[in-house]
């Protein structure tokens, strides 16, 4: 019986004790970005962050007071303009590749997606101004709306596809065994079984494009004023804070900041009730 | 039932089995025949899984089909309701009659064949976003039944002949997979049944289930051949003995011997059917 210590036990100790060490503060690198950035805008944005903010419009340079209240809203029709388009192809196509077609058509799809999400976004911008804007000689919330609902579709289509996969064989099974048609036991059987899945997908593509400023650049245009007419141009949260951050006066800055907290705050939101959705996946499996 | 089945019934296919086949060894008088399966063959790809099977399958009793692994039990269970074609790449060659229509004629919807047999799964599954009464009456909601009186009578009628509504009638809300493994199997026994099939194929229904959960299973498919034909696959011989009114011996996709269980187990015409029920391998 050899119990005792080898000779090299102090250093494998501190081998052990050094790796440790290393990935507690690689770990801390990753999250002090988030809380710098957090931090940052609480300290610049808060105190700008107040029920006018909410509720006014912009005023004119050293008029005091104003708020976003259009940008605000504008953001939201966006979305809404967005999920019109993103969510139906995006889902649809996930359940495409996850339930139809043949497998070599499949990966080349899915090669197709995921190169359209490592597009950058500003060139959904630029597609969108040369199908839509140039066409309709005018930037309006319908180019915005479009160019995010474009951004959505790749993304809605893979996380769709990887829950709908996740959904076990058996069930399908069981429901064609009943005699229910493909497409019933698809919509009533698996997309129910992986809702939670696919809604999370979903959340997770409307924050992403919530916070996109560059597709909006020349398609939506941003607007300092209320519109809601959907083939005018119109504002937005992102294109707000970039008009006034670039802009020299200091009555502005504080407005981007106090609207970087509030779409920062919105998208946090957004994550956090993805995690509570998400919570005792494993239990049920989706 | 059977114009249900399919638009123009091809009567020449059915005269034409009948003429050509031998019917099945009987036991004291002649059964009627729910399945004619004449010259079956099936590939996956390349494979061939099922090699040339002609077997007829009694009305109104159990049929077990053993054998080693992969000798194509599931694979021919899954033929006799179509299943089998959920894996890609799949062919059959040879006909299957089910009361003398043709399941493989080209005017014939395979959910409909599926209305008809109904199918339990060797693991149960019922649905997870549903309770227990929704999974029962669930293949009558998505065939278009809307009536709720229908449907709860159906409820619990397919309930009491699955052996489990005293068990669950106060907690028809609950999910269905609050239960236990053997109750869980046996709503998948009640939801097969509220469809009101003719026949139940069952791909090893207790081998996921403990001696009594499987006893009780066991009661149960003695109960419902009454009223259903059944074909069983299963890996114990001893419960091939019990339950089944005939045996079916496969064997590398082969059907090596077929006739009443007595027979089969008592005196076995083949060495290999012999060897296997013995226990010598497999």
């Amino acid at each position: 019986m050899h119990l005792q210590r080898a000779d090299n036990h102090t250093w494998r100790k501190a081998k052990s004790g050094l790796a440790s060490t290393v990935a507690f503060f690689s770990a801390l690198l990753v999250i002090a970005p988030l809380g710098l950035v957090f931090f940052h805008l609480l300290v610049n944005g808060a105190s700008s962050v107040n029920w006018n903010f909410f509720t006014k419009l912009p005023t004119p340079v050293g008029v005091p007071g104003g708020g976003m209240v259009n940008a605000i809203v504008g953001s939201l029709e966006l979305l809404a303009l967005a999920a019109a388009i993103g969510i139906p192809v995006g889902v649809l196509g996930g359940v495409y590749l996850a339930e139809y077609g043949s497998a070599r058509v499949n990966s080349l799809l899915r090669f197709l997606a995921d190169v359209l999400n490592g597009v950058p976004s500003i060139t959904w911008g630029v597609v969108v101004y040369g199908l839509v804007v140039l066409r309709f000689k005018g930037f309006s919330a319908y180019a915005g709306g479009l160019a995010l609902g474009l951004i959505m579709i790749p993304l809605i289509i893979r996380t769709t596809e990887e829950v709908i996969l996740l959904v076990p064989n058996g069930y399908r099974e069981a429901a064609l065994a009943l005699g229910v048609s493909r497409w019933k036991t698809i919509v009533h059987i698996v997309m129910k079984t992986a809702s939670k899945g696919i809604i999370t997908g979903i959340l997770l593509a409307l924050a992403r494009v919530g916070g996109e400023t560059a597709p909006l650049l020349f398609t939506a245009f941003g607007n300092r004023f209320w519109n809601h007419n959907l083939s005018e141009p119109i504002a937005a949260l992102p294109l707000q804070i970039f008009t006034y951050a670039i802009s020299p006066y200091d009555d502005w800055h504080r407005q981007a900041w106090a609207g970087a907290l509030v779409l920062v705050t919105g998208i946090f939101c957004v994550n956090v009730l993805v995690r509570i959705l998400t919570r005792g996946r494993t239990a049920s499996i989706v | 039932m059977v114009n249900l089945l399919m638009a123009n019934p091809d009567p020449t296919v059915a005269e034409r089995v009948e003429r050509d086949t031998e019917p099945a060894p009987s036991p004291e008088h002649a059964p009627l025949y729910t399945f004619q399966v004449k010259n079956l063959s099936v590939w996956y790809g390349e494979k061939r899984a099922i090699d040339d099977v002609t077997l007829h399958i009694a009305s109104n009793a159990v049929t077990a089909i053993i054998g080693p692994s992969g000798c194509g039990k599931s694979t021919f269970l899954r033929c006799l309701n179509r299943m089998h074609e959920l894996v890609p790449k799949t062919r059959v060659e040879g006909t299957v009659l089910l009361q003398g229509d043709d399941l493989y004629s080209n005017s014939v919807d395979p959910a409909i064949v599926r209305r008809r047999v109904g199918m339990v799964f060797q693991k149960s599954n019922p649905f997870p976003t549903m309770s227990i009464g929704e999974n029962v009456v669930i293949g009558l909601r998505l065939n278009g039944v809307r009536n709720q009186k229908f449907l709860n009578e159906r409820l619990e009628k397919s309930l009491r002949m699955a052996a489990l509504w005293d068990e669950v009638k106060d907690d028809l809300h609950k999910p269905g997979t609050s239960l236990s493994g053997g109750q869980q199997q046996r709503l998948c026994i009640a939801r097969a049944l509220a469809v009101e099939p003719e026949v139940i194929l069952m791909d090893e229904p207790c081998s996921a289930l403990d001696p009594i959960a499987t006893a009780k299973i066991e009661e149960l498919i003695h109960e419902l051949k009454a009223q259903y034909t059944i074909v069983t696959v299963t890996h114990n011989m001893q419960q091939a003995g019990r339950v089944s009114d005939y045996t079916a011996f496969f064997y590398l996709g082969r059907l090596i011997e077929f006739g009443p269980t007595t027979k089969i187990f008592t005196n076995p015409s083949q060495r290999q059917t012999e060897d296997y029920i013995t226990g010598r391998f497999g």
